[in-house]
């Protein structure tokens, strides 16, 4: 379906757009991955592709299974996750070190230093280290397209699955690349059972954990002669070992200096780095995030220099890098202004709000999770209270009423969004059951998987491709695990919803609500053209600011003095009144019920 | 050697920053220049503060502009002019959508939007150049445009020949709603213009 993807020059890609490409190039066939920022962009454009299979898999451990098993059936095979999806994936990952491969099998993980879009900033070149895996990281995305294409070619002539690690400077930075050939084939695609190869009961593994160390040698052997591992001398004063996006701040900052840049960050080439080391006055790595290269390259017995310079938290940038290292320097002219911070909020018209104002009249403890829906935890629907990982509402949540018996009746939720249900939240749910629990969980079915930019999942029956596919049916699910209680509730209609919600959290069993309404955001929505509008009827708006607990951003505050107010026609104390932005408001009509004054009207009908 | 040189982009998510950046970045590469652009995808496009940082020369290694770097900031929105600031210097060229978009402190009524940003920016000695970039769009017959009119706006600062622009327009937008992204960018050009032509000596 839909557009092919052809380049024949030189084109301005993002990392993620070069890391197709590149696959594309390598001969892919089969690709699997979970969305999440900042890696979803590749599987999106790779399916772009001619002749390539990709999907969204329900989560990373599956993501990396289906690229596995593509992978035992002797073709290249992908698997992209953002960091914390590798955790997800760790089992198989580190199992598929000891079976190694027979089509090349490349994972991409994409960490995201800063936090941009992520719970933590975890370094995921620790992963390679700990499941004894090689990992390349490239500097932009020239080098990443280039270096999956290497990852492929490493990955079937050492028999190994290979880590591609980007961050999110390398992954949304766009600049040019240059499309090439493509790899011709190595592996003849087919069955072949080899069970001292792929069946990893003890004596099998055994022998493969030999094996295993003999590659891990003869990996660290070839590293010296790496392409991508390289020394570009300058002056001698200061050698930089740097890698990845690092290696750009560093030669912005430092042009003239000697650095060895490592293409390939596990294992490290160390005779490179020993004479590269001893013919500088002094060695410095930078690095972002965890001390990795410092460690290792200290392990070595070198003298250098890394963490106690440069930050172990957030981005770096050349600045930062210029200023750790030669002391300070001229400060930038302008300080930042004092003005209101700008975080970001709900959609106009998201389902969410309704539901999590519905919630925020509960008192209850809101056990959240990751999606959109975590901004409900920001002021001033204030109803999220606590989000760790994907699918992690519903066990915290369980356990809470485990730790706190019958009084925790009626007093904790746990709300999980449809795409995260569908990726880790089933089982938690099957926990409840199995262990005669009463927590109630609230499922926000927007019908898609909204933060990392509307990619359908397995309850909205459509596939990554766009070919149409049987939906999961969240209701039937539910039910099947054993949850006798299921109701389906429209979150625009506050009321109604909140009616539900009361009667099932003080249900001493286990219950499920489902918050169902489309995402406002998907392109089937009804257009705001073509929707009737709400206003505030200045008229007969007291200034409550009831409306305003919302947080939907079509709703204002207009601040008035007491002059203002009289010439208004308010009484002299209101300090103001709501009023609705034409330009935002999306109909949804969450507000007007909330009103005791009926201020909030339709426009349509105000204006007859 | 070709001329370096960096542009901040910002303002709130769902503006169209990022196509904005897209088409400016397209542009440059068509005219010979190494390009690197950086932007933030996920939480932050949710109604939050984007950024987008553009890079441009003979060989530009960092994707990210320097504090006191950016040789041109374009702001989507008033306030967000104001929010990067230390990444200006006193010769930086800013170009300010005069359209508010209100952060969610000041529509629940909890803090004040600013009343003098553009005198805030020109208390800094800085060059500023405010654009109404929604009422044009308006006027061209598209809301949506306002990115537009600010890549117009940009254009003329950069020594890019306008058609290069347009024909990148004309690629990269589909052609239903081709005419007016050229309109726009050709308005957006013109309010620039005469600025300048109000600020020449003389005139």
């Amino acid at each position: 379906m839909g557009k092919e993807t052809v380049f024949k020059e030189k084109v301005l890609l993002s990392g993620n757009e070069a890391l197709a490409l590149g696959a594309y190039e390598s001969g892919v066939k089969v690709a699997s991955a979970y969305p999440g920022t900042p890696s979803t962009e590749i599987l999106e454009n790779l399916c772009t592709y001619e002749g390539i299979y990709s999907e969204w898999a329900p989560n990373e451990k599956v993501a990396l299974e289906v690229a596995l098993g593509a992978s035992f059936a002797g073709v290249r095979a992908l698997a992209t996750m953002k960091h914390v999806g590798l955790n997800v994936a760790a089992d198989p990952l580190f199992t598929s070190a000891y079976t190694g491969v027979r089509g090349g099998l490349v994972i991409v993980t994409a960490d995201d230093p800063e936090m941009h879009s992520s719970q933590n900033e975890q370094d995921n070149r620790n992963y390679a280290f700990a499941a004894k895996v090689p990992m390349l990281e490239p500097s932009d995305p020239s080098e990443a397209k280039e270096f999956i294409k290497l990852a492929y070619t490493l990955s079937e002539e050492f028999d190994t699955p290979v880590l591609l690690r980007t961050t999110t400077r390398v992954a949304h930075v766009k600049g040019l690349v240059t499309p090439g050939e493509t790899l011709p084939a190595t592996v003849t695609p087919g069955i072949e059972k080899i069970p001292e190869k792929f069946v990893m009961l003890p004596a099998h593994a055994r022998r493969r954990r030999v094996e295993l160390e003999k590659r891990m040698k003869s990996i660290r052997e070839m590293a010296e002669n790496f392409p991508e591992n390289r020394i570009e001398w300058g002056d001698m004063k200061r050698g930089f070992i740097t890698a990845g996006v690092s290696y750009l701040y560093v030669k912005e900052a430092f042009p003239e200096a000697s650095v060895l840049k490592l293409g390939m960050v596990y294992p490290f080439p160390e005779k490179m780095i020993r004479n590269f080391a001893s013919q500088v006055d002094e060695v410095i790595i930078v690095e972002e995030l965890d001390p990795f290269i410092e460690l290792h390259v200290k392990a070595m017995g070198i003298v250098c220099r890394g963490k106690e310079l440069i930050p172990s938290m957030g981005e770096l940038n050349s600045r930062i890098v210029k200023k750790a290292i030669a002391g300070d320097g001229e400060n930038p002219p302008f300080e930042p202004a004092r003005i209101p911070m700008r975080p970001p909020n709900l959609c106009p018209g998201c389902p969410h709000r309704g539901i999590f104002y519905a919630i925020s009249k509960l008192d209850v403890f809101v056990a959240g999770d990751i999606g959109c829906y975590t901004l409900a935890a920001l002021k001033p629907l204030s109803s999220m209270d606590s989000c760790v990982c994907m699918g992690a509402s519903i066990g915290t949540a369980f356990g809470m009423e485990k730790a706190l018996g019958k009084d925790a009746l009626g007093k904790i939720v746990a709300v999980i969004g449809d795409s995260t249900f569908m990726h880790s939240g089933i089982t938690g749910l099957v926990d409840i059951v199995y262990n005669r629990g009463f927590t109630t969980v609230i499922i926000l079915d927007n019908r898609t998987t909204g933060m990392t930019g509307h990619q359908p999942n397995p309850s909205t029956g459509v596939t990554l491709s766009g070919d149409y596919s049987t939906a999961i049916d969240i209701e039937a699910l539910c039910r099947g695990i054993g949850v006798k209680h299921v109701q389906t509730v429209n979150p625009h209609d506050i009321a109604a919803t909140l009616k539900v919600l009361k009667e099932e959290v003080q249900r001493p069993e286990p219950s499920v609500v489902i918050a169902k309404y489309p995402c406002v955001l998907l392109p089937e929505m009804k257009k705001r053209k073509d929707k009737d509008l709400y206003v505030v009827v200045s008229a007969k708006c007291t200034g409550c600011k009831t409306c305003l607990k919302l947080g939907c951003p079509a709703i204002e505050w207009a601040p008035l003095s007491e002059e203002e107010a009289k010439a208004m026609g308010y009484k002299p104390k209101q300090k103001g009144h709501a009023r609705i932005n034409a330009v935002l408001c999306d109909g949804c009509g969450q507000c007007a019920p909330l009103c005791k004054f009926k201020a909030i009207a339709l426009e349509e009908k105000e204006r007859k | 050697m070709k001329k370096d040189g960096s542009i901040l982009l910002c303002g709130v998510g769902g503006q169209g920053i990022l196509l904005a950046s897209e088409i400016t970045s397209s542009a440059l590469l068509k005219a010979g220049f190494d390009v690197k652009k950086s932007e933030v995808h996920g939480m932050a496009q949710r109604g939050g503060s984007v950024v987008a940082h553009l890079r441009y020369g003979g060989k530009v290694y960092s994707p990210l502009i320097e504090e006191g770097a950016a040789g041109i900031e374009v702001a989507f929105e008033m306030l967000e002019a104001l929010r990067y600031l230390p990444y200006l210097s006193r010769q930086s060229k800013v170009i300010v959508n005069t359209q508010r978009i209100l952060p969610a402190p000041v529509s629940i009524g909890a803090e004040l939007y600013p009343g003098d940003v553009l005198e805030q920016l020109r208390q800094r000695g800085l060059s500023v150049y405010p654009v109404d970039a929604f009422a044009t769009a308006k006027s061209v017959g598209e809301t949506r445009a306002v990115n537009m009119v600010l890549v117009g706006a940009l254009s003329l600062f950069l020594e890019i020949d306008e058609n290069i622009f347009l024909e990148v327009i004309d690629e990269r937008i589909p052609e239903r709603i081709r005419e007016v992204n050229r309109k726009a960018f050709l308005r957006g050009r013109e309010i620039v213009k005469d600025i300048q032509t109000a600020q020449e000596p003389g005139s």
